[in-house]
């Protein structure tokens, strides 16, 4: 199509809408497919596919879950989460793994925060394969493994990727800080050294459900034990609907003392925001 | 950048054949903020035995660029701080290397302690209690930093194990009096240390003391 007048340019800009791409969202969201059971389409507010090396962030209201899912059993989702309310207040995986005196991320976790809040709990998990320890890359990591990490390269890092999407809603380089990564699994040896203990393979899942109304930020990079000299990834699909956060009749909600406690602490926060008292209590 | 944080109680002992700049005592429980220019050592010594010290590194001509917890693990494969450990920085770069230590290994997954990481726990009862986090946002207060430029420290003189199953906690101590580690600055850093005031586990010996901190070249 010729694009030498503005109208010509228009009616070929025009023409390419409805271009089918593997990697990009669901808008509106109502139109998401192959749900899970029990998912109304109504409820569905995210549903997007994140390509190799790249991110996506958005607002999540309390109660809200995230299911993402390692289609084609290579990504790596390097994940964040902020308090909407008041970012400063963000993920702390040293915290997350002290208080819980567990390591290894799994079903009936919790992702804690700085303050000492339960931000998101792990709602479902058919993987297994996560890791709470070595975060995400950076260029010079990617530089020296592929021999590129920019992300306007084949080879798009972690950390920038976070640069960019938390940006977007007015954070700063200055507020990433270490993320966790599901579908790429880490253990500790009794020396201490870290083993990669890869994936679990296509269409496993992970179910996060936000304890506080977050900023998620996600990016999709492999993971920076991962051996293979190739930038292996693969798509990362992202679906989350309305639902409600974990209440006092739910067993997570008492299953450690220290969880409780948790969630006690996101209730009172949530009572700084909300008057009546009434945001989570039965 | 504001003032260091500097303690007023001074040794003069100092490492043999070395120029000493600085020779403190960082008294129980208090914060400590210090600019070491590369090429100089930062030796720490627990001084009285079992003593955490919750430390973090920033670089001094541009401190979004700090000490990252998970660079540093993969870096060496290994989640403990041993001789010849490096710091690597959010950005991939060495901040400080251990050039010595006599403490067998220091910890690097702990994080620091806080009030509010306190009431999980121990109990809403410890809320009010001193803790690192409150050490590092004053010292850091007085840097033109605040909580946004927190991360997770090493814990230099801590213990923790990880199990098989993923267990972990803050365990008995395997430093003692006199034990150290020693910091090269490869770069002009701003070191932080929290000296940990701790009571409700073993990281301190349930009893929180001084430790020494010299800066050589």
């Amino acid at each position: 199509m010729s694009t030498a007048t503005t109208h010509d340019a228009l009616a070929h800009a025009r023409s390419q809408a409805g271009t089918q791409n593997p990697y990009q969202p669901t808008i509106p969201s109502t139109d998401a497919a192959d749900l899970p059971d029990g998912v109304a389409p109504q409820q569905v507010i995210w549903e997007e596919t994140i390509g190799p090396g790249g991110y996506s962030a958005r607002q999540l209201p309390l109660g809200t879950i995230v299911r993402l899912t390692d289609t084609a059993g290579n990504a790596c989702a390097n994940v964040l989460v902020y308090n909407a309310l008041r970012p400063v207040e963000r993920l702390n995986v040293a915290d997350t793994v002290k208080v819980q005196w567990q390591a290894y991320l799994g079903a009936g976790a919790l992702l804690l925060s700085d303050m000492g809040r339960a931000l998101m709990s792990i709602a479902a998990d058919t993987s297994g394969h996560h890791d709470a320890l070595c975060g995400g890359s950076n260029e010079r990591r990617n530089e020296a493994k592929y021999g590129s990490g920019s992300v306007h390269g084949a080879c798009p890092n972690s950390r920038d990727r976070f640069a960019v999407a938390i940006a977007k809603f007015g954070l700063a380089r200055r507020e990433i800080p270490p993320c966790v990564n599901f579908f790429k699994g880490v253990r500790v040896a009794p020396s201490g050294d870290l083993e990669f203990t890869g994936g679990a393979g296509a269409g496993t899942y992970v179910e996060l459900r936000a304890e506080l109304p977050v900023l998620f930020a996600v990016s999709n990079t492999p993971h920076v034990l991962d051996p293979s000299a190739e930038y292996n990834a693969t798509a990362l699909r992202i679906t989350a609907w309305r639902s409600t956060p974990t209440t006092r009749a739910d067993a997570l909600w008492s299953s450690t003392p220290e969880i409780e406690r948790a969630f006690l602490n996101s209730e009172a926060f949530l009572q700084e925001w909300v008057a009546t008292g009434e945001a989570t209590a039965p | 950048m504001g003032s260091d944080r500097r303690s007023d109680r001074t040794v003069t002992e100092a490492p043999t054949g070395e120029t000493v700049v600085l020779d403190e005592i960082i008294e129980a429980r208090a914060p400590w903020a210090q600019h070491v220019p590369a090429g100089h050592t930062l030796r720490i010594i627990d001084l009285e035995g079992n003593q955490a010290v919750d430390f973090l590194v920033y670089n001094a001509d541009d401190p979004v660029e700090r000490y990252s917890v998970p660079d540093t693990i993969v870096e060496q494969g290994n989640i403990f701080l041993v001789t010849g450990s490096r710091l690597m920085s959010n950005e991939g770069r060495s901040l400080m290397t251990v050039t010595d230590t006599t403490c067998a290994r220091h910890d690097t997954i702990g994080g620091a302690c806080s009030q509010e990481s306190n009431t999980l726990r121990y109990g809403f009862h410890t809320k009010q209690q001193h803790a690192c986090v409150e050490n590092f946002l004053l010292a850091l207060s007085e840097h033109d930093m605040g909580k946004k430029d927190m991360t997770s420290n090493v814990n230099w003189f801590m213990n923790v194990p990880v199990e098989a199953d993923g267990t972990l906690g803050i365990v008995d101590g395997i430093s003692g009096a006199g034990l150290s580690v020693d910091l090269r600055a490869d770069m002009d850093v701003l070191a932080v240390i929290s000296n940990c005031p701790q009571i409700n586990n073993p990281c301190n010996g349930f009893n929180p003391t001084p430790v020494r901190v010299v800066v050589f070249h």
